[in-house]
């Protein structure tokens, strides 16, 4: 293992329960995110964004659970394999999560409790956590509330959830996420419930936070435009598969996968010179019974033969950048054949 | 036709009366605030806005769901705003509407053939049943589903597909004027550019105007005409939308703007944003004189008074500084 990569995630699978059957939500991913790095998750719904990231904190729902793979955060090992027992492993993830990783979710109202103050929910993971006693716990949840940008801490901390508005409860979950300086930091769909000057307020502050603390993030999102704003680095998931992975750069400016190319040319960039939008057409693979091969093979218009029956292996395209399509193969093949040519020409002439 | 605009809304208000319990003081809530413009035949009017600025609202009431409190609305020529009996029913062939969440505008207990078929049953039109099934084959191939998807139900439908049926069932009675009210926020990134060609094609073809409400003000450049933006229950600028949308003028619209994500991430991460400080202010007691003011880089005491709403270039603005920069 790379020892210098804060979460290294190798062949995890996600598999749920259900009436209908077993859904395969996501499948065998692996991925890895440096400290301070800013990592962007982009994908539809249903393409197991969410999931793989409530996998990797233990907060699968009861009728999920991990088919397989490993998870290593901060130097552990803390796949479920990894615990003797059921309850060894909801300790360890007990311990951790609230203190070294943290998740601030979509919809502020259901997360905090509307029965408590916020102090008290500021105060738990710190008190939770740290060995401060109530009154240091009480200090820093004003800090906290400062650093996020709550007007009058003194005054708002005595106050219920409903007192305060939709941007406001996202910064009092921010400020609870980062009340133990996490190295991780994962947020799912944070702004999307949000207003676009109230998630431009939200994004601003979780760049800011996160690049003075040195927190390595992951944002999960379905919108573009956030992960081209504040993501170093990019994976896009489709199906439960990542199918491409790349610097902002690499994958905004040289998209290699075919699904990547199509949701960048069915957004709508406003700055660009007015362009037809061209929709992907078809909806996305339905996961009870996930397709043998590539998951967008239906969708895909360079679709082969090859693509319906076998996943295609992931190319590497450069250090950062990797994707996983036939395309590739095919590329790689006619390289290979044209330097044999070449070769056979040149041996022919000598 | 009067002065030639389709449709031409004047000083609307509509008010909702929010008082809790009979002997509390009243509370009223001032949703849409004098608001004035005008759509022309076969445009696309682009309304945008933040939650609770009165876009919907305004919507609303132009389909006559909410009934407005004072003001005209003018659509052909004809005021809509105290119809009843039968020129309502009239009315309604003429204006449709698209709604925001595709799951709970369709009928869970009918099949598509029937939601396709209800209008014109109340409208009168293709009295014969085979008459009907024509159409209904036609308006399903219009929108892009099989004609063999008669006998669903919803439920068996995307998200996608079923906008698609809520875009066919407004077809079915031929209305020269949609109101899409958020038509594609509920969908998938892969879907909504699905949908919103759907609507291109659809006008190019039947020449119907659209009023588009929607927070996406991307999208919205990109099929309206005109946009206008609102801000808690007044329209604060109006003009084409390339031109709002690079040359804004009112303070809003530059904050608006610059906040949006632009999906390119050396354009994105260079730019500059004007953040505004704090939030709405809540519509049951909005500032005295300029909405904005309270959040506005620069607001002074000439804000307290109410900015009329002025011609400047092709746009209309209601700005006391609209020549400041912010």
């Amino acid at each position: 293992m790379d020892t210098t990569n804060l979460l290294e995630v190798s062949n995890l699978s996600v598999d749920f329960e259900t009436d209908q059957g077993l859904v395969h939500a996501v499948r065998d991913i692996s991925f890895s995110l440096k400290p301070g790095e800013i990592l962007g998750i982009v994908g539809e719904s249903g393409s197991g964004k969410s999931v793989s990231m409530y996998a990797i904190m233990g907060l699968l729902a009861a009728n999920g659970r991990i088919g397989g793979g490993k998870i290593t955060f901060d130097g552990d090992d803390i796949s479920r394999g990894a615990f003797p027992s059921e309850k060894a492993y909801l300790h360890h993830m007990n311990h951790i999560r609230g203190n070294k990783m943290a998740m601030v979710f979509q919809d502020p109202m259901t997360f905090l409790n509307p029965l408590q103050t916020i102090e008290r929910q500021i105060t738990e993971p710190l008190l939770n956590h740290t060995s401060m006693t109530r009154a240091q716990a009480h200090e820093r949840a004003l800090e906290l509330m400062v650093q996020v940008g709550i007007p009058s801490p003194e005054k708002r901390i005595h106050q219920y959830p409903h007192q305060f508005s939709g941007g406001m409860r996202q910064r009092i979950i921010i400020a609870i996420a980062l009340a133990n300086n996490p190295k991780l930091l994962i947020a799912d769909e944070p702004t999307t419930a949000l207003d676009v000057t109230i998630q431009a307020q939200i994004l601003e502050l979780i760049r800011d936070l996160t690049r003075k603390s040195g927190t390595s993030t992951i944002m999960i999102t379905h919108d573009l435009g956030v992960v081209a704003c504040l993501c170093d680095r990019i994976l896009i998931m489709y199906g439960g598969k990542i199918m491409e992975a790349g610097t902002d750069r690499e994958i905004f400016y040289s998209p290699n996968h075919p699904y990547t190319r199509g949701l960048l040319s069915c957004i709508n960039n406003p700055e660009a010179e007015e362009k037809e939008l061209v929709p992907i057409p078809g909806s996305p693979p339905d996961l009870l019974k996930p397709p043998m091969g590539c998951p967008f093979v239906d969708r895909c218009e360079q679709a082969m033969k090859i693509c319906k029956v076998r996943m295609p292996d992931i190319t590497h395209l450069s250090d950062t950048h990797s994707s996983s399509c036939w395309c590739n193969e095919v590329l790689r093949r006619q390289a290979v054949a044209q330097t044999a040519a070449e070769k056979n020409r040149e041996g022919g002439r000598a | 036709m009067n002065g030639g605009h389709y449709v031409e809304i004047s000083h609307l208000d509509v008010i909702y009366d929010v008082t809790k319990g009979v002997f509390s003081p009243k509370q009223l809530v001032h949703a849409v605030n004098d608001v004035s413009f005008t759509i022309e035949a076969g445009e696309t009017f682009g309304l945008v806005g933040e939650s609770g600025c009165g876009k919907s609202s305004l919507g609303r009431a132009i389909v006559g769901i909410n009934k407005p409190r004072s003001g005209d609305i003018r659509i052909n020529g004809q005021d809509v705003t105290h119809l009843h009996g039968r020129s309502l029913h009239d009315f309604r062939r003429e204006v449709q509407m698209i709604f925001q969440d595709p799951y709970a505008s369709l009928n869970p207990r009918m099949t598509i053939g029937e939601i396709l078929s209800e209008p014109m049953v109340i409208h009168g039109l293709h009295r014969s049943p085979g008459a009907r099934e024509e159409r209904v084959t036609e308006l399903l191939r219009t929108v892009g589903l099989k004609p063999d998807h008669v006998r669903r139900y919803p439920h068996e439908f995307s998200g996608g597909q079923r906008q698609r049926i809520s875009i066919a069932r407004t077809l079915a009675v031929n209305p020269r004027f949609i109101i899409c009210d958020e038509p594609i926020s509920a969908l998938d990134v892969s879907i909504q550019a699905q949908i919103i060609n759907l609507l291109k094609q659809i006008q190019k073809e039947r020449n119907i105007a659209y009023l588009f409400i929607a927070h996406d003000i991307g999208m919205v450049k990109h099929i309206s005409d005109r946009i206008g933006v609102m801000y808690l229950g007044h329209l604060v600028e109006v003009g084409d939308s390339s031109e709002v949308y690079f040359h804004p003028l009112h303070p809003y619209t530059k904050a608006l703007l610059s906040a949006i994500p632009i999906s390119d991430p050396d354009v994105g991460k260079s730019r500059k944003r004007i953040i505004l400080e704090g939030e709405i202010p809540s519509p049951l007691n909005p500032p005295a004189g300029c909405p904005f003011s309270t959040r506005c880089p620069l607001a002074d005491e000439a804000c307290r008074r109410m900015p009329k709403m002025q011609q400047f270039g092709s746009h209309q603005v209601a700005c006391h500084h609209v020549n400041q920069s912010v």
